[in-house]
């Protein structure tokens, strides 16, 4: 293919850099009704309009160019940026462990072009080391891009590749895992790998970074480096998150991959653990333990691949007043699992009860969850939940919705008993449900309270 | 190494680089050094919101007064050279802790970079292309907003979201025209709280506040240019009325530079009064450091590395453990000795009045090496803090040739690697000349070393922020609002012939179109309120603050008031001192205030005779004169607003000379 001399214009701009033959990366002196502008021609954004035509002037900065006002334009030179990340040796050392990093896609490390603003992930160990440095100080760090998908494109066939590999890893002697993931679903594929890969001898661990790493003050190197210490030298051998504990650069945290959640759109601390304490705190020397009872690092080999997951599971978010034709219509389209993410205790208004009827005489397997995210699906509390619960709707303990999904996908990909997959739904894998609800697992603090105050101004940083 | 005179050495090589004082300094001087300097005038906008989030502008707080501080580290990033810029460089190096203090009431999350930007602030951005319509500039197309990274922390995210809206642009000064680059509108960045040994502190409040940026050419060849420009710009933008007044409100960086010297720029002076001087010791040191320069070659033999080495004084070197080096060391500091090749003599060459070329090292050890002063002395330092022998030993210690000198450092042993680096980088940059980088100003004229000199790599997009088309409609809206200009309000204050010593304050509190309203609308004569403004109100001003409701519109109304009362103008000054006080008061009640009673001049005049009588009986003078000065002191305030004091005066005379006449 032809190069595309006119990278991202369209229709009026275009045709206007055709007239004057101007091409991308071209220097350019333009005069306008406004004056004249001269600088480099930079590509387009695709989805930007056809009426500008984008400058870099020698100053740096960007600016567009209105194609209504062009008088004329000329090139005047011609340069065409290339832009890598420099690779440097990893350097290896024996005397430190090995980590395999496998790559989803997410934009764990990148850096930026500077003259197109795209981004481009680093990867490669000599990449990564290129941008931090500081991982060789940690470990040695093995890389394998297993696919370049989007958080939000991530799914079940990328849960099962990726717990493939991680078994062949474990095979191979690799000291623990890093799976770099983008943050928006990083909670699904921790509980997907937390179901599909158990007893694992060795730490797994999901990094994610909030701010791209092209920013100076980006929380990707720092993630980095506490995941390679969490998975090179930690002794917690499960699946789990580790992204920042507070906002600050400060320390991470250790998420258990089924009890963990993104808790805000933006936030650097942003994933939290629901419903207990995370496991651990991590910085980049050492790991402090919270929770008492985390699997120990092993130096045998062994470990359970479960690669299984059916998609013919759902989940439905119920909204007051909801009417029964939504259900129907899942169950009609063939769904054989659904997962209802319901009000308070656990319920859903009475119209939708003929509709649970119909799906249990399916042989629908219908699950609640609850919208309060913390908290127990307490259905014996009023009558209605036991009414919901003798339409065959089984309640979930403090399952978090998201890891409900995940575990049913993962069950029907086992097995359409319908018996079996309650009681493989209702019997933990790994604190998916806990029996207990720690006092401090609940801890949403509310501003403006003068002791919160006194808190947030002097310990949380 | 023979022992130099520091102080006879500091003012023979002053002399010999030809310093004069700012005060006797000519324009032939300046040429004489190839002073060449240009302006980067930065503006606060007076907008309600910040520029990127939505916060109040304006709400300052002090130091202590925040509600949540957290901790970030400025990690460099990439050039598209596969390089690290020289300042992202050195920042690492810094290994700074920065600390942000955050108030509730003037920041949120954006703030602190834990959200993405929110659409520009559209009162800010209509200011601002005002600003760019009356500074002739050439307007964008579209508006990129672009992030040019500081790894200083001065703000959190680590780059500063601007964006051009104009290039190439004018603006005439009273002897030539000045050239600008470009103007564009940023967020503008937090306060420094503090900065000591590793941790840096600062506050948010500033942060975010919508700033413009106009950059001039280097146009300017002397010191008063740069100081005529500065103001010309400052005026421009107080013209729109539209932009913040007070401290910090607006900033200069000003970009220096000697024939032969490099751009070396400035940064946050606050006055444009210390303009000229900076400008001028500034375009000095560089002709100074070039004089060190040619030095250093000359004993090198052209070559510009020197041979640089350094040793470490441990507790075994006894016979140097004495002064300083034993102080540090029982500080449990690291003591490293640098032989200075070829520097005997230079050490203690002038580069700024007070300021001596090693002070260039002991500066860049606080900055990069984070080591706080004291961190260095020198075989050539003025405070003799050793007995005389240790420098001889010290060179000896050292191997050191005879037109060699030494530096003794001193910090915690991790910034020990990067204090030798820094003191033996900043040698080698001595032997080719000035190098490129930002200076802190201080009140009296001098600067010290702040940050190196950021490179053009660091500006990229910001990927978070969508394009903003400017139509022609829209410009063109914009420009049917825009002010007189600056140079046309000089014309205009000469026509009026309004005396010349009030031009700067009314230019800069935007008082000309306040006269021309009032001498249009009212019909009164424009040099009567350019003075009555430019004079008694200025001096009003001067000795307190008005109330806070109080604006320069009363004042317009207040005139119209007189106008419609017919009123005498005299009558304007006490009206004012009370509304300077009372805005929200009515004119009646202000003229009640200040005693005023309509009356006839013959009403007024009529008790004069009596008092005229009376002053005969009592005087003290012989003199007519002083006579009807003393009656125009009895009559004066019921006259005002009533008569010109001029009439009260003629009939006074009149009458005396009647009475004498008798």
């Amino acid at each position: 293919m032809a190069e595309d001399i006119f990278q991202g214009y369209k229709g009026r701009a275009l045709e206007l850099l055709k007239k004057y033959n101007l091409r991308v990366w071209g220097q350019a002196r333009i005069n306008t009704t406004r004056g004249l502008f001269t600088g480099t021609v930079l590509p387009r954004s695709e989805n930007d309009d056809d009426l500008h035509i984008v400058l870099k002037i020698v100053t740096g900065y960007n600016i567009g160019i209105d194609v209504n006002t062009v008088t004329s334009m000329e090139e005047t030179g011609y340069q065409k940026a290339n832009y890598k990340i420099p690779e440097k040796e990893f350097p290896y050392s024996d005397d430190k462990p090995t980590v395999k990093l496998f790559g989803t896609g997410g934009t764990i490390a990148s850096r930026l072009d500077y003259r197109t603003g795209a981004v481009i992930p680093a990867f490669s160990p000599g990449e990564l080391y290129g941008a931090v440095p500081e991982l060789a100080d940690i470990c040695n760090i093995n890389t394998e891009k297993l696919f370049a998908v989007f958080s939000e494109n991530m799914g079940p066939e990328q849960y099962i590749t990726l717990a493939k590999a991680i078994g062949k890893e474990i095979d191979n002697g690799a000291d623990g895992i890093m799976i770099g993931h983008g943050t928006d679903t990083l909670h699904h594929t921790a509980a997907a790998l937390s179901f599909m890969v158990q007893d694992s001898p060795i730490p797994i661990i999901l990094v994610g970074s909030q701010r791209s790493s092209d920013r100076p003050s980006s929380d990707a190197a720092l993630n980095l480096m506490h995941a390679s210490y969490a998975a090179g030298h930690g002794d917690i051998a499960e699946v789990m998150v580790c992204m920042f504990g507070p906002t600050s650069d400060d320390y991470g945290f250790l998420h258990r991959g089924t009890r963990v959640r993104k808790m805000h759109s933006s936030y650097r601390s942003t994933f939290r653990t629901i419903g207990d304490t995370p496991v651990a705190t991590v910085t980049r020397t050492g790991l402090t333990h919270i929770k008492k009872d985390a699997r120990p690092r092993r130096k045998d080999r062994k470990v359970k691949i479960l690669p299984y997951f059916s998609e013919e599971v759902t989940m439905f978010y119920y909204y007051p007043h909801m009417k029964p034709e939504i259900l129907d219509s899942l169950v009609d389209m063939g769904y054989k699992g659904i997962i209802i993410v319901g009000t308070g205790l656990g319920h859903v208004n009475r119209e939708l009860y003929p509709a649970l009827q119909r799906a249990k005489e399916k042989g629908v397997s219908v699950f609640m969850t609850l919208q309060t995210i913390w908290g127990y699906v307490h259905m014996f509390v009023y009558e209605t939940g036991r009414d919901m619960m003798a339409l065959g709707v089984v309640p979930l303990g403090n399952m978090l919705p998201e890891v409900a999904w995940v575990k049913l996908g993962w069950v029907l990909g086992q097995t359409d008993d319908p018996e079996k997959i309650k009681e493989m739904m209702l019997t933990p894998v790994t604190h998916e449900i806990t029996e207990r609800e720690p006092y401090n697992g609940y801890l949403v603090y509310q501003g403006g309270v003068p002791e919160v105050e006194e808190f947030v101004r002097r310990f949380r940083k | 190494m023979k022992r130099i005179d520091p102080e006879k050495n500091f003012l023979l090589t002053r002399k010999e680089t030809g310093y004069v004082d700012l005060k006797d300094a000519t324009a032939e001087d300046y040429r004489r050094i190839g002073f060449m300097s240009g302006l980067e005038v930065h503006q606060q906008l007076k907008t309600r919101k910040k520029l990127f989030c939505r916060c109040m502008a304006g709400i300052y707080h002090d130091h202590d007064n925040f509600d949540a501080e957290l901790i970030r580290h400025m990690r460099p990033t990439l050039s598209e050279l596969g390089e690290y810029d020289g300042t992202a460089l050195m920042e690492f190096r810094t290994r700074k802790q920065i600390i942000y203090r955050i108030n509730n009431e003037n920041a949120c999350t954006y703030e602190v970079d834990d959200t993405p930007p929110f659409p520009i602030d559209r009162e800010a951005l209509e200011i601002a292309l005002e600003i760019s319509l009356l500074s002739k500039l050439n307007i964008v197309g579209e508006v990129h907003i672009t992030r040019k990274q500081y790894l200083d922390g001065s703000i959190p995210t680590g780059f500063q979201r601007t964006a051009i809206l104009g290039v190439e642009g004018e603006i005439q000064l009273s002897g030539k025209k000045v050239r600008l680059i470009q103007l564009s509108i940023e967020e503008d960045s937090c306060r420094e709280v503090s900065d000591i040994g590793h941790t840096r502190i600062y506050k948010t409040d500033r942060l975010g506040m919508p700033l413009i940026e106009t950059v001039t050419y280097p146009d300017m060849e002397t010191p008063w240019e740069l100081a005529e420009a500065a103001e010309y710009i400052r005026f421009l933008n107080r013209s729109t009325g539209k932009v913040r007044t007070g401290i910090g409100a607006g900033r200069e960086d000003v970009n220096v530079s000697c024939r032969g010297g490099s751009r070396v720029e400035i940064k946050g002076v606050a006055h444009n009064s210390w303009i000229p001087l900076l400008s001028h010791n500034e375009a000095f040191r560089q002709f100074a450091l070039l004089k060190i320069r040619d030095k250093l070659l000359k004993r090198n033999n052209g070559e510009s590395t020197p041979e640089i080495s350094h040793r470490e004084i441990t507790p075994a070197d006894r016979h140097l453990i004495t002064g300083p080096v034993s102080d540090a060391m029982e500080k449990g500091y690291r003591v490293i000795a640098i032989r200075m090749a070829n520097c005997r003599g230079l050490l203690s060459h002038f580069i700024q009045p007070g300021h001596m070329f090693a002070d260039e090292f002991s500066n860049r050890l606080k900055v990069i090496a984070c080591i706080e002063k004291p961190n260095m002395t020198h075989s050539e330092a003025t405070e003799q803090l050793f007995d005389q022998p240790f420098w001889k030993k010290a060179a000896d210690f050292m191997n050191c040739m005879e037109n060699d000198a030494v530096i003794i450092l001193w910090g915690p042993d991790e910034d020990i690697p990067t204090a030798i680096e820094t003191v033996e980088e900043r040698l080698q940059m001595a032997y080719k000349g000035v190098p490129n980088e930002t200076r802190k100003s201080f009140p009296d004229g001098t600067t010290i070393f702040e940050r190196v000199l950021p490179g053009s790599d660091r500006m990229y997009p910001d990927t978070d922020s969508a394009p903003i088309p400017l139509t022609d409609e829209y410009i063109e809206s914009l420009r049917k609002d825009i002010p007189v200009d600056i140079s046309e309000r000089y014309r205009q204050m000469i026509d009026w012939k309004i005396p010349e010593d009030t031009y700067r304050y009314l230019l800069s509190k935007n008082m000309v179109p306040l006269i021309e309203n009032i001498s249009a609308d009212y019909g009164f004569d424009p040099c009567y309120i350019g003075r009555f403004l430019g004079h008694r109100y200025k001096n009003l001003e001067g000795k307190s603050k008005p109330h806070k409701n109080f604006s320069h519109s009363i004042i317009g109304e207040m005139f119209g008031f007189i106008a419609s009362k017919r009123l005498d103008p005299e009558i304007a000054f006490p009206m004012l001192k009370v509304l300077y006080e009372h805005p929200g008061m009515r004119f009646e009640s202000v003229l009640t205030t200040i005693g005023y009673r309509p009356a006839t001049i013959d009403e007024i005049t009529e008790p004069a005779s009596f008092l005229y009588e009376k002053f005969r009986q009592e005087r003290r003078s012989d003199s007519e004169e002083a006579g009807i000065n003393w009656l125009m002191g009895q009559l004066r305030k019921q006259a005002t607003g009533n008569i010109p004091m001029e009439d009260l005066r003629e009939r006074l005379t009149m009458l005396t000379e009647k009475t004498n006449n008798l």
